[in-house]
């Protein structure tokens, strides 16, 4: 017979958990794998679409001679990459956003003198609008107009202003969301169908150790979960953290420990796997659509905002976000980090009260 | 184990009743199981022989009744140091099939301040070969054994034991069956359910054989075939009617009771009552069919007390 201080059961339970989880490769595909595919797809989908020249399209039709002097003049700019379509191509590529202006040459007064244009774009669309303007410039200079004022530009490119730079915080958050409910949320209910909680509720083992061990188990995944794909961030995009590592580490925690309550919560009550995969995805659908993960959510009307950043999902990625792109200090995300913080005690403390152990 | 004074009464439970929407799942138990018995609760599925285990383990709040554990009770006082000398093993548990064999004894362990090394565990359950195999990939039996590691590891007085053999074959029930009888032999108390009379019989100081939520009867296998007042069964099906009470003055005829269609009559002797039924049956133009006979068991003593097999729904 051997005697040794019960409180090795923590460190047991999570061992398991952490120990169960390697085995599963499933999990390890979704929770590694999976985010970083998806970051550097969605990282190579948007660095095409905004390489820097705005996508022209000059009709084939009109008159030709007229029509190849301009195509040179819109060409020998460096902001424009010009593309001879005819009329049905240019339309579908207008509407497929891989053109944003269709220029057509209309009529010629007399040989040598300027043409008379028409311009067709997505008047709704800022690019469309920009796009307008751009080629006009060009046009307007090219055909001999001068400029009024004098003026310099300075380049003065922020810091994590590309569009990679926004979403490669909005995945690790989404990630940590997604993890966070779906690896508790599951393990739970089949330890409850298994009979498994009841077997442990009947050792005089803490019931709160075990759902202790449960949100402790997902740290030592959550370092991994991020470095991954923040790694992934900065070697294929060179998206770069602008703030203090510790600081991204210490969110992130806070995210983890977040979802790991409210994952807690949903997997308090439901028997089964069905049941607990309707209320994950109902929990996670107003964070999906809302929290800016791949759009920010300031699009949304003014009066939803409060509302919107209420969300945890919301405040992980506006913390994330303020310490990868625009190097902020934990003094100035308190907000986010309380909100963080409120719905994971506030997850933890009414699963423990409500949770079904049988 | 501690040096305090053990009561005399393991457990002793008075007036369990516990009702479920559709069905009063346990009627009114009374139970007092001693020190260093293995006391068996016998009874066909549904019979409540569950429901009031897991009472008695605190698990299910019972309606009504009071239970008391090794002096203690559930929902008064310290519940953890309770279950400290407590071993339960479960019908249906699943252990994580990822878990070696190992690590699961060990995460039990855990739980409990003083208890038996793993290792010796996993050896006292015949486990060595398996130990750093997974869950998933032991057999039925090993997967028994297993929990039963589980539930000794905490080196209880008191082990629950719910249908510890549903399932296994012959071989396997038997390995079971010897670890429990290695338990009993360190002194712990057993309290067993089943529906199989040869573990009741081989395991058990004392059967309670429950029906429809109550015990409808208590004693020791022996006394309770004994109280059947014959030692061997006949049963038979016949193509018509036959009155009870001709049967019932056959020679060495002790009772008469119907399992379905069948008549099973206790007997003394077989030899001594057969010629007499089937002369019985001649006169009446009857004919015989599936005839046994075999020693009398406590599967007979259920059927007596209730027309059906322990194994009928």
């Amino acid at each position: 017979m051997t005697s040794r201080p019960d409180n090795g059961a923590l460190l047991e339970l999570t061992r398991a958990r952490i120990l169960e989880f390697v085995r599963e490769p499933e999990a390890v595909f979704w929770v590694f794998v999976f985010p970083v595919l998806m970051a550097v797809a969605l990282g190579i989908a948007f660095r095409s679409q905004s390489g820097g020249r705005t996508q022209v399209a000059l009709l084939a039709a009109g008159p030709p001679a007229a029509r190849a002097e301009l195509q040179e003049r819109l060409q020998a700019s460096p902001l424009l990459d010009v593309k001879v379509m005819d009329e049905a191509s240019a339309a579908l590529a207008l509407r497929k956003t891989r053109v944003e202006v269709i220029v057509a040459v209309d009529a010629v007064a007399e040989a040598g003198a300027p043409p008379a244009l028409t311009y067709r774009f997505d008047g709704a669309r800022a690019e469309g609008r920009a796009a307008r303007l751009l080629v006009d410039d060009v046009v307007q200079r090219a055909y001999g107009r001068g400029d009024a004022v004098t003026a310099r530009d300075e380049d003065a490119p922020r810091r994590g202003a590309r569009y990679i730079d926004f979403l490669i915080p909005g995945l690790i958050g989404l990630n940590l969301m997604g993890s966070g409910l779906w690896g508790i949320g599951f393990s739970v209910v089949i330890a409850r169908t298994n009979k498994l909680l009841k077997r442990l509720a009947a050792t005089p083992m803490r019931r709160g150790d075990y759902l202790l061990s449960i949100a402790l188990s997902r740290l030592l995944f959550l370092g991994l979960e991020v470095a991954a794909i923040a790694g992934a961030g900065r070697l294929l995009f060179g998206v770069e953290v602008a703030g203090s590592i510790a600081l991204l580490g210490l969110v992130s925690l806070l995210g983890a420990l977040s979802f790991g309550g409210i994952g807690l919560l949903v997997a308090a009550r439901p028997r089964t796997v069905e049941a607990v995969s309707g209320w994950m995805n109902l929990v996670q659908l107003p964070m999906w659509l809302l929290s800016g993960t791949f759009f920010s959510y300031e699009r949304f009307p003014e009066f939803a905002l409060p509302f919107i950043r209420a969300l945890p999902l919301t405040a992980l990625n506006d913390a994330l976000r303020g310490v990868m792109n625009d190097g902020l200090g934990l003094a100035a995300l308190w907000v986010p980090v309380l909100i963080l913080l409120a719905w994971g005690l506030a997850g933890f403390a009414v699963a423990v009260r409500i949770f079904r152990w049988q | 184990m501690t040096s305090s004074p053990v009561p005399a009464a393991a457990v002793s439970c008075r007036g369990l009743v516990k009702r479920y929407p559709d069905v009063v799942a346990v009627a009114g138990i009374d139970l007092e199981v001693r020190t260093g018995e293995c006391f068996g609760l016998l009874g066909p599925n549904g019979a409540g022989k569950t429901t009031t285990v897991e009472m008695l383990e605190g698990l299910t709040t019972p309606d009504a009744g009071t239970i008391e554990l090794l002096g203690q009770s559930w929902g008064r006082g310290d519940e953890r140091s309770l279950r400290r000398q407590l071993g339960v093993h479960l019908q249906e548990t699943k252990l994580s099939e990822k878990l070696t064999v190992r690590e699961t004894v060990r995460l039990f362990r855990s739980f409990f301040a003083a208890g038996r090394e793993v290792e010796e565990v996993i050896e006292l359950a015949g486990l060595q070969e398996k130990r750093g195999a997974r869950v998933g990939k032991l057999s039925g039996g090993q997967k028994q054994r297993l929990a039963l590691a589980c539930a000794l590891v905490g080196d209880p007085k008191l082990l629950f034991l719910d249908e510890p053999s549903t399932g296994l074959d012959p071989q396997a029930r038997l390995r079971v069956w010897e670890i429990v009888e290695q338990f009993k032999a360190r002194g712990g108390t057993v309290i067993l359910t089943t529906h199989y009379m040869e573990e009741a019989a081989r395991l058990c100081d004392r059967v309670a054989i429950v029906d429809h939520g109550r015990v409808i009867a208590l004693d020791t296998p022996a006394a309770l075939v004994a109280s059947l007042g014959a030692s061997q069964i006949v049963s038979f099906t016949v193509d018509g009617e036959l009155p009870e009470a001709a049967l019932a003055a056959l020679p060495g005829v002790r009772g008469v009771a119907r399992q379905e269609a069948a008549w099973v009559l206790s007997v003394d002797q077989a030899g001594a009552t057969l010629p007499a039924l089937i002369a019985l049956l001649e006169s009446g133009g009857l004919r015989m069919d599936a005839l046994s006979t075999h020693q009398a068991t406590l599967e007979d003593v259920f059927v007596h007390l209730t027309g059906r097999g322990l194994r009928d729904q």
